[in-house]
């Protein structure tokens, strides 16, 4: 095994330990606790008040926006990582690139802001 | 000869090495979670659960490729995929009038002609990816660093990292797409506003 995936066997053990415990408590509750289904006891609970209709409505569109500057802005991110490891060796060359991909990134919630769909109305 | 090696003239990483086990191994284990939640992707009768389901599935990839030493591309698999286009996936899902409890109805009687296509695409990705790498193998802590990249207008020092591999293409090499790609998710962006905006 190479020293990458060894190094990732920590993050692998971790997350196996997680998994493990939580299955293993909640597998010892539901071996120890009585079990006496009933319908009144299946129903969504909040604040002692029986749930009326659906929990289903349609959502606005403009969540959608939300979502979609996060992806812009996600992908952003993402290329930042790499040139964050290679920032000094490429100096003002990289500086220039970076910020015309960001610049141009920015030109949407500029555009978002002047149609003002930021503002909650 | 191989595509990739005809294309680019350089060796195949690691013909001779012998056989990762353990890497073998995750990645069977990893293949058959993904194929099962898959297929629980298109077997579920919930929307929402066939997203969850896609999470899954995502996940593993992103796994795979951390599997194949290709840190970046998993960690952009989990911050891009399972962040951001399951949102998306799922905000569709509300904004649509699709239910999101049960619904007996949500197979479609053309869902064959979908099989036909995942049946091709799988050959030809398949014949691809065999005829490029043959006997190709992970290489045992070799790194993918090009020997020093040109960025810009000079040659900069060689990378110790993968990351740092993929930094020298993107702003080498593939300057251009990565401006372009920010032109396209603006225009994506201005889409959306257009199609959302009540005036």
């Amino acid at each position: 095994m190479s020293d990458l995936l060894r190094s990732y066997l920590t993050v692998f053990i971790f997350g196996a330990v997680a998994v493990g415990l939580v299955g293993a408590v909640l597998g010892l509750g539901s071996f120890l606790r009585p079990k006496r289904p009933r319908p009144e006891k299946l129903i969504a609970y909040e604040s002692g008040v029986d749930p009326v209709g659906e929990g289903w409505t349609q959502a606005e569109i403009r969540y959608y926006i939300f979502a979609l500057l996060f992806v812009v802005f996600d992908v952003e991110a993402v290329f930042l990582f790499p040139y964050a490891t290679r920032a000094e060796a490429y100096g003002w060359y990289g500086v220039g690139a970076m910020a015309l991909f960001i610049g141009i990134l920015t030109l949407t919630i500029l555009e978002a802001w002047r149609k003002k769909v930021l503002r909650w109305s | 000869m191989t595509l990739l090696a005809a294309a680019n003239g350089i060796s195949l990483p690691g013909t001779d090495d012998p056989i990762n086990v353990s890497q073998t191994v995750g990645f069977a284990l990893l293949a058959a979670l993904m194929i099962w939640a898959a297929i629980r992707v298109v077997t579920t009768r919930n929307v929402v659960h066939a997203a969850v389901w896609l999470v899954v599935v995502l996940a593993g990839a992103a796994a795979q490729f951390i599997l194949l030493a290709a840190e970046f591309v998993g960690v952009t698999q989990v911050m891009v995929y399972i962040g951001a286009v399951i949102v998306l996936i799922l905000f569709g899902v509300m904004l649509t009038q699709a239910k999101l409890g049960n619904d007996p109805n949500l197979s479609r009687r053309n869902w064959y002609g979908g099989a036909v296509v995942a049946v091709v695409l799988f050959g030809l990705l398949a014949f691809a990816t065999i005829d490029t790498f043959e006997d190709a193998k992970l290489p045992e802590d070799r790194r993918m660093a090009l020997p020093a990249a040109e960025v810009g207008d000079g040659e900069v020092p060689r990378t110790e990292s993968n990351t740092g591999a993929v930094s020298d293409a993107v702003f080498g090499a593939y300057l251009l797409p990565l401006e372009v790609l920010g032109v396209l998710l603006t225009a994506a962006l201005v889409g959306a506003i257009a199609v959302a905006r009540k005036d």
